[in-house]
């Protein structure tokens, strides 16, 4: 099977500090992948470089397009990493702001991912937006209303909405969870499990939660000072750590 | 020196350089091409962009027109129409089929333009993505990678909110099946005769942007399937000219709450008057007074 995605020594310096160095992975269809470090340990900085948001120095991020298969994302002209931005990756921001408009309706919101590659009539996007908004849990009467009339929660499944409805084939999230009460974060991890298994999305996820990742993926990456320092299948990693820090990270959360 | 000022007051070099941007609009039309904006003695709400055009346009042999919402003798028009009688010396006319040179505001003359003809408008704000994204770099690439979802995203949210498309003004456009065009604050209704005979250029003082679009340019107002494009006329005639397929203004005609709907180009609406044609409130012919 051709992975997904192929990343290839990936590196990005901030002037002379390390972002993230020399991170190679594979991602197949329908895997889920989560990245794992403390603060400052390159997570953003590696997903950014992924999804086409930040130049990296060097490296190569080989997307299997539908259309011409695998190609280097780098390398692709900014109309294609732009076009493949808006159909067949997905970015889901921490903060629903950074993600939402939020002077646009609900609907609009959920729209313009359809009417950005073309869609042309009313009815149909707005039956798409209101079908999408039920299978993140909300309510069709909300569809006219601004995202700063919502909840956090809400928010942030909004965000989840607009970024599926084109049906993408590689979503990239980072900390999606992160600043929720943590009834909030239940309620949407399990709406993310849900969808991603229904849609059989691929998704790379960033998060310093290590019970996010225990629910949603299969494979883990564990990042310090911008290093891969371990990686393997989830359970793997979580239950017979090999990397000392890792070690510390799993018995740190254990005490919680 | 027996001139005070440069014919059409700038200086040579100046007008080089706009028709420069000019010429670049043309052989892209519906972009947006920056130009370095110079001080008009007038302020910028008075439309010092179109002015600037204007003068780079303008030969000594040209007749001008200057229009302001459909009228030649708002204080705007008469002022920008006897700025040019001064510095350039050349001919003005209300007329518009006298005119050469057509300096507007808010309108395009109802009277079909021809291939000799120039229709210079004033813009305030010439980047239609502006109040959707206001960050110039991002609309700049967005133009420039032809990403114009949003604009779309506007429009949804205009019939969301109010069932149909309510944008009445500076209805946006694509023109070429390119560029997204904001056509300047004419009405919707003046849409429609953007695909001209005349030349059109567009300047924004302000904004340092001069666009264009050359003769028989397609211009398409952008719509949904579903709530296509509607340039939405008045639904009754002009009061003095009788006319049923002019755009119209509402005239307040006594302190008793009267009013009446007339052309809102004035021109066009005396020229039919002189012609015969008649509306319910036209004042009586002469005949029939004696
Ligand atoms: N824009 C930036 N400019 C300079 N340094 C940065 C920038 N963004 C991140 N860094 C640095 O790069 C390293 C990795 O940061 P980041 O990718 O944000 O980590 P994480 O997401 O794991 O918290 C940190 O040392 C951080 O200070
Ligand atoms: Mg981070
Ligand atoms: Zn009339």
């Amino acid at each position: 099977m051709t992975p997904l995605l192929t990343v290839r020594d990936l590196s990005k310096t901030y002037g002379g500090r390390i972002g993230c160095a020399d991170v190679s992975f594979d991602l197949y269809p329908g895997e889920v992948l989560g990245i794992v470090g403390e603060s400052g340990s390159g997570k953003s900085t590696l997903l950014n470089c992924l999804a086409g948001q930040l130049v990296p120095d060097g490296g190569q991020v080989v997307f299997d397009t539908r259309a011409d298969g695998p190609r280097d994302t780098l390398i692709m002209s900014e109309p294609e990493r732009r076009m493949l931005a808006r159909t067949d990756w997905a970015f889901v921001h921490q903060n629903a702001r950074d993600g939402l408009r939020m002077g646009v309706s609900a609907g609009g919101n959920v729209g313009e991912r359809l009417m950005a590659v073309g869609a042309r009539n009313y009815g149909d996007i707005r039956s798409a937006a209101i079908d999408w908004l039920g299978r993140v849990e909300i309510t069709e009467d909300r569809v006219d209303d601004r995202p700063t009339a919502f909840s956090g929660g809400m928010q942030q499944r909004l965000q989840i909405a607009r970024n599926l409805v084109t049906g993408p084939r590689l979503v990239f999230m980072d900390e999606p969870t992160g600043g929720l009460d943590v009834s909030v974060q239940a309620r949407l991890l399990d709406l993310l499990r849900g969808l991603v298994r229904d849609m059989g999305l691929s998704a790379i996820i960033v998060t310093h939660d290590l019970a996010v990742v225990r629910l949603l993926a299969d494979r883990l990456m564990v990042m310090k000072s911008g290093q891969v320092i371990e990686q393997g299948l989830t359970d793997q990693v979580l239950d017979d750590p090999q990397a000392p820090y890792t070690q510390l990270l799993v018995s740190s959360v254990l005490q919680v | 020196m027996s001139q005070e000022y440069n014919f059409a007051y700038l200086d040579e070099q100046t007008k080089r350089m706009i028709r420069r941007a000019i010429l670049k609009g043309l052989a892209i039309p519906g972009y947006q091409v920056p130009f370095a904006s110079r001080e008009m003695p007038m302020p910028y709400g008075w439309g010092t962009g179109g002015v600037q055009v204007t003068a780079a346009c303008l030969t000594p042999a040209d007749t001008l027109k200057v229009i302001d919402q459909g009228a030649d003798d708002t204080t705007n028009a008469v002022s920008i129409r006897k700025f040019f009688e001064r510095t350039a010396g050349v001919a003005t006319t209300e007329s518009t089929r006298d005119a050469t040179v057509i300096q507007t505001r808010h309108r395009i003359p109802e009277e079909p333009l021809t291939e000799d003809q120039i229709l210079v408008y004033q813009v305030p704000i010439p980047e239609p993505l502006r109040f959707l994204e206001p960050r110039e770099t991002e609309t700049r690439v967005m133009h420039a990678l032809e990403d114009y979802g949003l604009m779309h995203v506007k429009l949804y949210e205009d019939i969301a909110r109010n069932g149909e498309i309510a944008t009445a003004y500076a209805y946006p456009v694509k023109v070429e099946e390119r560029y997204v065009m904001d056509p300047s604050p004419i009405p919707k209704f003046d849409n429609p005769r953007l695909e001209s005979a005349a030349i059109q250029l567009f300047g924004a003082g302000r904004e340092q942007r001069i666009y264009a679009l050359p003769p028989y340019t397609q211009v398409v107002s952008l719509d949904f399937e579903d709530h296509p494009f509607n340039p939405s006329k008045a639904d009754h005639p002009c009061a003095l000219c009788g006319a049923d397929h002019t755009y119209l203004d509402e005239v307040i005609t006594d302190d008793q709450g009267g009013r009446m709907f007339v052309c809102s180009d004035t021109d066009y609406c005396s020229r039919r008057q002189a012609d015969g044609h008649r509306g319910d409130m036209a004042p009586p012919v002469l005949e029939a007074l004696s």
